[in-house]
């Protein structure tokens, strides 16, 4: 059994009035790939966005509760957010290459840490991108606009990008839905190899990407956590009917 | 009716496309007409061009562009308004660039009062559209008298500033607010704080729409007459930058000013059309040098 | 209703079962009964129905792939489809087996052993009994007859041990009926093995109802 790294305790968050999640406690396995599924609207985006504070960004947004990475509350006062954004990295819905050589998308994070060296800058964008399974795709164009790349290039490279800043847990936010199905596969076989050293939670619509690829799985409805266990439990013979609807595409 | 042009929409079909006869004479109307708006358009501008370039370029001479007028010489020259124009121009940009875009940064970027970035807006925009000879009524008024600056090309450019000022927010804002959001949260979610990240990332991206605002700053800059009249004075003979105070005391007229007073008082329109055609060649170098600036910076 | 077309398709599956288990459960009890009264034309025409049985495994077993393929099912959906998967082997070898029954029916000619006979005809009402609960329990869904056939089975594997017992005496006695002993010791094993096959079926009802299969458990002990 392996360690919690994030702990949600009783977590309810407020969009002004809108009551977004509702006392979420929900444990999250280290080196694991957690699924979050469940529909549209669900709060999964949301808590995924708790879990390194992005939801920061977002005016009138409130938390009440706690949510502990390595058993510390990230949302207590003095809490460094740069430094938990460095530790909790995030890929996005859409790959976001910033409008730079492939080279500095990879260096931005490590630089924005302090790191000047040349070479140790190197070392990193080198071991990124084979981290990120990329490097065999651009090692010779490295100095070349990122926004040349494919989508699912695009979208490696933002796991590479993610992975220089050397993060403990990996947040994917529905990461492969804008790609085609072999882009998707890369990334889903990266996934799993990258859980080796990091955590991954995942946001998805795709189910069957949730049953392929997660050791654990949550669905969330309306806001509530209603079920968390092992994928392959959850996706045979899920515990509550509203799961089980949702996860037969019998929903509503 | 309906049912005929159905029916010939029908037959017309085979032939053309899928207009009607009605359709197809709207189309044939509407490119003609669009055709005439730009061909008008260029005829203007070529017109324009043309007649200055005719009537001036036999004006220009060496001396005209490289010494100041002499009376006991009789000759005409515009070095003054060069030197006065290009201080103005620069002096200007230097003022208005950090304000104008720390502004916008702070818009868009930091504000979390809807209303009150709101207020802010709508305010750059009336005074985008305010008469230049409120500016100089204004300008004559806190810059030269209050401020005790005295009728100074220091007095113009400070003026210009505020006058500038609303465009360069303006366009500033609009060219950050196309920086699509998924870059800031990009370089935020890697851990960079938010300074870093405008600096970094949001910058470099909008410096198109910073060199618009440059661009279009210094076209109200070189095409203003009433506001340096009222500020910078209109003296035509040679400044002294470097002297002690130049920089603060000179006053002079520009190409623009110039220009009115050879055409206005002198009357010598052969000579207005020379400086003239000297304004639309500055211009057309500071507009390419701003692109070119702007490339450089996008690159790195 | 979100996936109509599947839940059509499902409920096509579902009669398609029902079907195939009526044959079968028909089937099973025809070859017993032409075994028990010596009635040769019907032992014949097993045969038939063992081959429209073969079918009906065919097609379940291809509409079963294509929903997988199609459908992706998860949860309930998937575990009616493997469990359906896995039912129609065991229905299809009842068939093969009441074939095999009503083959020894044919060679076996006159029989004069009553009390024998008598526990093979226990025997296959027992199992009988087993197959048509088990195709029920899987109409019904019903968890606790599906429960009840799998302890039936001990019944069956009783009745065996006795017919078995009463063969041997049989053989012992070394008279006219060793060559029938023989076969009619096959025709209680086929019933025995028809009675596992029955608990297997069982077995699949009860995971496609909650999800666990006494494979993956008691069976280790």
């Amino acid at each position: 059994m392996s360690n919690t790294i994030i702990q949600a305790k009783n977590l309810n968050l407020y969009y002004g009035e809108n009551h977004a999640l509702k006392n979420i406690c929900l444990d999250l396995p280290e080196r694991e790939i957690t699924a979050l599924i469940g529909p549209s609207g669900c709060g999964k985006s949301t808590f995924l966005r708790t879990i390194n504070r992005m939801n920061d960004l977002i005016a009138g947004v409130r938390i009440e509760g706690q949510l502990l990475y390595r058993g510390e509350d990230v949302y207590a006062p003095g809490q460094s957010v740069t430094d938990l954004r460095r530790r909790v990295g995030m890929v996005f819905q859409k790959a976001n290459p910033f409008p730079m050589s492939i080279y500095d998308n990879i260096a931005y994070g490590p630089r924005t840490h302090g790191i000047r060296s040349r070479a140790k800058l190197d070392e990193i964008v080198e071991s990124s991108l084979r981290g990120a399974a990329l490097w065999d795709e651009v090692y010779d164009r490295l100095k070349k606009s990122a926004l040349g790349l494919s989508g699912g290039q695009q979208q490696r490279l933002c796991i590479a990008r993610a992975l220089a800043v050397k993060p403990d847990v990996l947040l994917m936010d529905e990461a492969t839905s804008a790609l085609d199905p072999i882009s998707t596969s890369k990334i889903e076989e990266l996934a799993v190899d990258l859980k080796k050293d990091y955590t991954i939670i995942m946001v998805t619509h795709n189910m069957q990407q949730a049953a392929r690829v997660s050791d654990k799985t949550a669905f969330f409805l309306l806001g509530e956590m209603i079920e968390f266990g092992d994928t392959e439990t959850l996706f045979s013979r899920p515990s509550d009917k509203r799961t089980e609807d949702y996860i037969t595409g019998r929903f509503g | 009716m309906e049912k005929t042009a159905s029916r010939s929409a029908g037959k017309s079909r085979v032939k053309n496309g899928n207009l009607s006869p009605r359709r197809r004479i709207y189309e044939i109307v509407m490119r003609a007409l669009l055709y005439i708006s730009s061909g008008l358009t260029v005829a203007l501008l070529l017109f324009i061009i043309g007649t200055i370039l005719v009537d001036g370029v036999p004006g220009l001479s060496w001396q005209f562009l490289t010494t100041q007028e002499s009376v006991i010489n009789d000759t005409n020259g515009i070095l003054p308004a060069i030197q006065n124009t290009l201080y103005v121009i620069v002096v200007t940009l230097i003022i208005v660039l950090p304000l104008g875009v720390g502004a916008a940064i702070y818009l868009t970027e930091y504000a979390g009062n809807r209303r009150l970035v709101a207020a802010i807006e709508y305010a750059t925009e009336t005074l985008a559209g305010i008469p230049s000879i409120l500016y100089a009524l204004v300008g004559m008024l806190v810059f030269c008298q209050m401020m005790g600056l005295g009728k100074t090309l220091l007095a113009g450019s400070l003026t210009l500033v505020i006058m500038t000022l609303p465009t360069i927010i303006r366009t500033t804002q609009e060219s950050l607010k196309t920086v699509p959001q998924s870059y800031r949260e990009g370089a935020l979610g890697l851990g960079a704080g938010r300074w870093h990240m405008i600096r970094t990332i949001v910058l470099p991206s909008s410096i198109d729409g910073i060199v618009t605002g440059c661009i279009l700053a210094i076209g109200r800059i070189v095409g203003e007459s009433a506001v340096l009249m009222f500020t910078a004075g209109m003296s035509m003979t040679m400044q002294d930058f470097f002297s002690s105070g130049g920089l603060i005391d000179s006053s002079g007229a520009t190409l623009t000013v110039a220009l009115y007073v050879y055409a206005k008082e002198r009357a010598d329109f052969k000579l207005a059309m020379s400086v003239a055609v000297v304004l639309l060649c500055i211009t057309l170098c500071i507009n390419l040098a701003a692109k070119l600036v702007g490339k450089r910076l996008k690159k790195k | 209703m979100p996936r109509s077309r599947f839940d059509h398709q499902l409920e096509t599956l579902n009669t398609e079962l029902i079907t195939m288990g009526a044959l079968v459960e028909t089937t099973i009890a025809s070859a017993a009964k032409a075994l028990m009264e010596g009635d040769r034309t019907q032992a014949k025409r097993i045969a038939q129905n063992d081959s429209q049985i073969d079918g009906m495994e065919k097609s379940i077993e291809s509409l079963c792939l294509k929903l997988l393929l199609q459908q992706q099912p998860v949860a309930r959906d998937l575990r009616l489809i493997s469990a359906a998967l896995k039912m129609i082997t065991d229905m299809e070898r009842i068939g093969d087996q009441a074939t095999d029954i009503s083959e020894l029916t044919l060679l076996l000619g006159d029989i004069k052993t009553p009390t024998v006979m008598d526990s093979i005809g226990d025997m296959a009402r027992a199992t009988i009994r087993m197959v048509s609960a088990g195709i029920d329990a899987f109409v019904k869904k019903d968890l606790d007859l599906a429960r009840k056939v799998i302890d039936m089975d001990d019944e069956v594997d009783d009745l065996f041990v006795r017919v078995k017992e009463e063969l041997i005496e049989l053989i012992r006695q070394n008279g006219p009926f060793c060559e029938q002993a023989i076969d009619l010791i096959m025709v209680a094993k086929y019933f025995e093995r028809i009675g596992d096959h029955s608990v297997n079926i069982a077995e699949w009802v009860v995971f496609s109802i909650t999800g666990e299969h006494r494979s993956s458990g008691e069976e280790t002990v």
